[in-house]
């Protein structure tokens, strides 16, 4: 079973043309190499939606650590818009956590 | 001649030192950025809220000594004398304590598990993230009116200066020198205030070197490890008092914690 994430995405520069939103999202994951005869357990996608709309699909490799900490930063958005970061490893297994941009 | 090379040679090495501290501050800087601390406050957060043990009980009515139930705050006034234990804790022997009459689970069962590894944190870590998070901004102050807890200060200062075991060791053999580190890991003097209240405000800490949260006990009891002698007893009179020496000496800052470590 996947453990929790945490997630906040904050609206930085306010209501200007020059506005963005700041996603950090932490998740509880082994991420093993196969190193050390450890089961090989990563994440490998990452998506991240915008109300709905796929905004980033990134690729993840086995050299990222432990419980990883990730940060995006998209152009515009607004206060309430929902944010949604999901993630798939190489064992199918998934997790996903959605907040409003505050 | 020989005497002016040898001058170089010591403001070289002291220009070196200044530079190490730096970079060892700019990657501390870099570790805590990415902290997977809040992961662990929030399964802590989940064990705090869930029924366990022969009575099917959370630990939601623990007292932790500012009511029952009341997190706010309540790590930063620990260790302190609890009445209805009739002696000081700190917060784990309080957990333990409350895992016991709660919960009704044996001391057996409950300090089955007290250290986890990589793959999973113990219940106490998980517990210790989230209560510890609680005190954020809240100024470290420590039960330090009643006689008892006059006493376990006491008891702590002398063990912090007591040498014993096969090296002859004392906790002050390597928190008792200024400058001093272990690779990456500075050595505070914690008999000093100026030393232990950085320590005292982000301690419990992830430890990103190997994944791990750790405890107040654990490092404790680690560090009795590496001195070589006995394993102390978790959350024993002796373990306590230790804590209750170096959280008094470094109260008065603002907990800032659960940290993160090299």
């Amino acid at each position: 079973m996947a453990g929790p994430m945490k997630m906040r995405a904050t609206l930085a520069g306010g209501n200007t043309a020059g506005a963005h939103t700041e996603i950090r999202v932490l998740m509880t994951h082994p991420m093993t190499t196969a190193q050390g005869g450890q089961p090989l357990h990563f994440i490998q996608n990452i998506t991240v939606k915008l109300n709905g709309r796929t905004v980033v699909e990134a690729e993840v490799s086995q050299a990222v650590s432990r419980n990883p900490v990730f940060s995006f930063r998209l152009k515009g958005g607004a206060k309430g818009d929902k944010v949604e970061v999901s993630w798939l490893d190489n064992k199918g297994d998934t997790s996903r956590i959605e907040s409003a941009i505050a | 001649m020989p005497r002016l090379a040898f001058l170089c040679l010591l403001i070289g090495s002291s220009a070196f030192a200044q530079d190490a501290k730096k970079e060892i501050q700019k990657y501390q800087q870099m570790i805590a950025e990415g902290s997977p601390v809040e992961l662990f406050e929030l399964e802590g957060e989940a064990l705090w809220k869930k029924p366990q043990g022969p009575k099917n009980a959370s630990l939601e009515n623990c007292d932790l000594g500012m009511g029952p139930g009341v997190l706010k705050g309540a790590y930063a006034r620990l260790p302190r004398h609890f009445q209805d234990a009739g002696r000081v804790m700190d917060l784990e022997a309080r957990l333990l304590h409350c895992m016991e009459t709660l919960q009704g689970r044996s001391r057996k069962e409950a300090t089955q598990r007290l250290f986890g590894n990589d793959d999973r944190a113990s219940e106490m870590e998980y517990l210790s993230a989230y209560i510890a998070g609680e005190s954020r901004g809240v100024k470290m102050a420590p039960g330090s009116a009643h006689p008892k807890e006059k006493e376990a200060f006491a008891l702590g200062q002398k063990l912090f200066f007591h040498r014993a075991g096969p090296w002859d060791f004392s906790c002050a053999s390597c928190h008792g020198e200024e400058g001093k580190r272990i690779r990456m890991q500075d050595l505070p003097v914690l008999s000093k205030p100026e030393a232990a209240r950085p320590v005292v405000a982000t301690w419990p800490a992830y430890r990103v070197s190997n994944s791990q949260f750790k405890t107040m006990q654990w490092r404790i009891n680690d560090c009795y490890r590496q001195m070589r002698m006995p394993e102390p007893v978790f959350a024993s009179e002796a373990t306590i008092a230790l804590n209750m020496f170096l959280t008094a000496t470094g109260k008065d800052e603002p907990y800032r914690g659960p940290g993160t470590k090299r």
